[in-house]
């Protein structure tokens, strides 16, 4: 889950990270009373998206006087920011951020993740900041400064000490800059963070390290002890029928291809979607109804994966191991009763039950085309598709 | 005959007394897994299926003399249950629990490594449906009948994949040694390299089915151990080909996030250390048999 840069910085704040100020508006007349309220004479807006790279898509205004700041904020909400990290459709911006804009002498790099290979947790911190680390991995790896924390003990005061004086830092900065970097690590451990950016991090002309941006991303299993960040999840920012799964337990990724998936297992969904494009189509979507998939969950499946107008054929291919594939066929029957489905339904049903689950389905009716391999179902999903586009 | 369970593997259900574990234990018994008991804290002292309850898997394995568990409980506490297995001596515990959070398993791994490499308990999963070892025992969600006994040996990131690769055999008259799914978490227990290692040693394994998914080193791991350790001939495939950058594919760990993530790299990596990659998800069984019919028309 991922949140913006001002709930983040809320996050970091409590942590002891030091922030410029700054404070959230929800209009351009909160921007202004902000930029008032926290006083100085230079304010960045900061359009309040799930996404980097704002700055070049004009997501970042910096502004020298309350005029500009209002025209800043009403340039940015209610508008759609593309930047190359959103997707050609872009996100809404429903929120701005307004900072003071302290003046800085340098520029630094300063990651968190949760690292696979290693198992443990990975700080990443470079003298090249305001680059994306991407950028920064490939054309100035030699700057990279890395630590791997023992998570028996946590990150130590010597581990970010050392960083701090990689970075150039003089022993009175590296005492700031310390503060700030296991405030990092200590925010990023207690809230069951996957990745914590701070890209800037920077050294202000008076000689304080300040975190410009956050960017903060959370482990979905650990919400159930993570209320706070819970909270902070704005469905605005995700695709609309992706929250409606979300909502039924459904795990749903939108396409861009025709042929509509229903499949129980992520290993197997995926499959399904690489099967049909080895048959000559594109899968509209990646759905996994998961393992007790109900007669209703079905019916939702359906109405998610028709809900998406480019789909011109939908293929449920059910391997059931916790399923059974009657109850599946059932919920199939159901689902094709309730909803209008209006494309051709090819059905692969395997694993427990599949005669009676077969037999439900051959006995209701039901205008759909049957097949036992994979390999089969898919051919069978493009062939229809094409059949129907010409049709149509 | 297979590895990490067999017919006289003695196992115990941690979260035995639960609806997943009730259901899930009465199929075990009648597999014919040899189930001694299981843990439930609270409920030490009665029976269920037939089988003594413990409070604690230490009593558990004091009383029955239990090697390895299975553990269906729920993702807060999971952790708990697992590093509980550990310290009671398990050689195996097989976690099926899906939703467990990464630092949870981050401190479980430390744990297991608190012990010398010879005791240390192997685990496998979470977020998985198990293991097999075809007419030995069934230590898994999975559906048995499915499998049918024989010499190749299948591990899989999915378990509903490792499903559609066990009846392709099948139908291919082709059997399976044992069956392993180590789950779609960015942390596994276990990798494919720990179960590859026991499936070069095996003598009843003959070639080896390995299932992976995007995201994660693992796979080019093991793929460069393969061509370097491997004697045995291993048949690979990398599900979500058509996965797009950054997003999560239903399993927390299938996500591309970096270099080195995406289906078409992992594939090529496997190719080059001599691995062969199965064309298309439908044809799993049959790339087996190609790679089976030419080594012995080679030998």
């Amino acid at each position: 889950m991922d949140i913006h840069e001002y709930q983040a910085k809320e996050i970091l704040q409590k942590a002891g990270v030091g922030l410029p100020r700054g404070a959230v508006a929800f209009s351009a007349e909160q921007a202004v009373y902000a930029a008032t309220e926290l006083g100085g004479w230079r304010w960045v807006v900061k359009a309040q998206v799930h996404a980097g790279a704002r700055g070049k898509a004009g997501g970042i205004k910096l502004c020298q006087t309350y005029h500009e700041v209002r025209e800043a904020a009403e340039g940015m909400l209610g508008k759609t920011l593309v930047t190359h990290q959103t997707g050609p459709q872009g996100k809404p911006v429903q929120r701005v951020y307004v900072e003071v804009a302290d003046p800085f002498e340098r520029e630094f790099y300063l990651g968190f993740v949760l690292d696979r290979k290693e198992e443990r947790v990975r700080v990443i911190a470079s003298k090249e900041g305001g680059m994306e680390i991407e950028q920064i991995a490939s054309e100035k790896p030699d700057s990279l400064i890395q630590v791997i924390v023992e998570p028996a003990v946590g990150m130590q005061q010597f581990e970010a000490r050392e960083i701090a004086f990689k970075l150039g830092l003089n022993i009175k900065q590296v005492q700031s800059a310390v503060a700030t970097i296991l405030g990092c690590y200590r925010a990023f451990r207690d809230h069951d963070a996957t990745m914590l950016e701070i890209n800037p991090l920077v050294l202000t002309k008076d000689g304080r390290i300040l975190a410009l941006d956050a960017k903060m991303s959370f482990d979905d299993n650990a919400m159930f002890r993570q209320r706070k960040v819970a909270d902070m999840h704005d469905p605005a920012q995700e695709d609309p029928r992706e929250a409606q799964a979300a909502e039924h337990q459904l795990n749903y990724v939108g396409l861009d291809g025709t042929i509509g998936c229903i499949v129980n297992g992520a290993g197997l969904a995926m499959a399904t979607m690489d099967m049909i494009k080895y048959a000559g189509g594109e899968p509209a979507n990646f759905l996994d109804v998961g393992g007790g998939a109900s007669a209703a969950r079905v019916a939702t499946a359906f109405r998610l994966v028709l809900s998406d107008k480019n789909v011109d054929a939908v293929l449920v291919n059910i391997f059931a191991g916790i399923n059974r594939c009657d109850w599946v066929a059932e919920g199939i029957v159901q689902a094709v009763k309730e909803t209008k489905i209006g494309v051709p339904l090819v059905v692969r049903l395997a694993g427990t039950n599949v005669e009676a689950g077969r037999k439900i389905l051959r006995e209701s009716g039901i205008d759909l085309y049957t097949a036992e391999s994979l390999t089969e179902a898919a051919k069978l999903a493009v062939e229809v598709s094409q059949k129907h586009k010409t049709a149509a | 005959m297979s590895i990490l369970i067999n017919k006289s593997t003695k196992i115990i259900f941690q979260g035995f007394t639960g609806d997943k574990g009730t259901f899930h234990g009465r199929e075990a018994i009648e597999y014919g897994t040899n189930l001694v008991g299981g843990v439930t804290p609270g409920k030490g002292g009665q029976r269920h299926l037939d089988r003594p309850v413990f409070n604690t898997v230490k009593e558990a394995v004091e009383a029955t003399g239990a090697e390895a568990s299975i553990t269906f409980v729920a993702p807060p506490y999971c952790a708990d249950a697992i590093m509980e297995g550990a310290d009671a001596g398990l050689r195996l515990i097989c976690a099926i629990t899906d939703g467990i959070p990464a630092q949870d398993m981050m401190r479980v791994k430390r744990y297991l490594r608190r012990y010398p490499k010879d005791r240390r308990t192997m685990l496998v999963g979470p977020n998985c449906a198990g293991i097999i070892s075809p007419g030995e025992a069934m230590l898994g969600i999975m559906p048995g009948n499915i499998y049918s006994k024989g010499n190749i040996g299948v591990v899989s990131r999915s378990g509903t994949l490792g499903y559609e690769a066990a009846e392709q055999l099948k139908a291919l008259g082709l059997g399976i040694s044992t069956s392993v799914g180590i789950g779609g978490d960015p942390i596994n227990g276990s990798s494919f390299l720990d179960h590859l290692e026991l499936f070069e040693k095996d003598p009843d394994t003959h070639a080896v089915l390995m299932i992976g998914e995007i995201g994660g080193p693992q796979e080019a791991e093991a793929a460069a151990w393969i061509q370097k350790h491997m004697s045995k001939p291993v048949v690979g495939y990398v599900a979500g080909l058509t996965a797009p950058k950054g997003r999560r594919m239903g399993h927390a760990g299938a996500i591309i996030s970096g270099e080195g993530d995406s289906a078409k790299e992992k594939s090529e990596i496997m190719e080059s250390f001599g691995l062969t990659v199965a064309p298309s998800p439908g044809e799993l069984g049959s790339t087996m048999l190609r790679v089976l019919e030419g080594k012995r028309r080679a030998a």
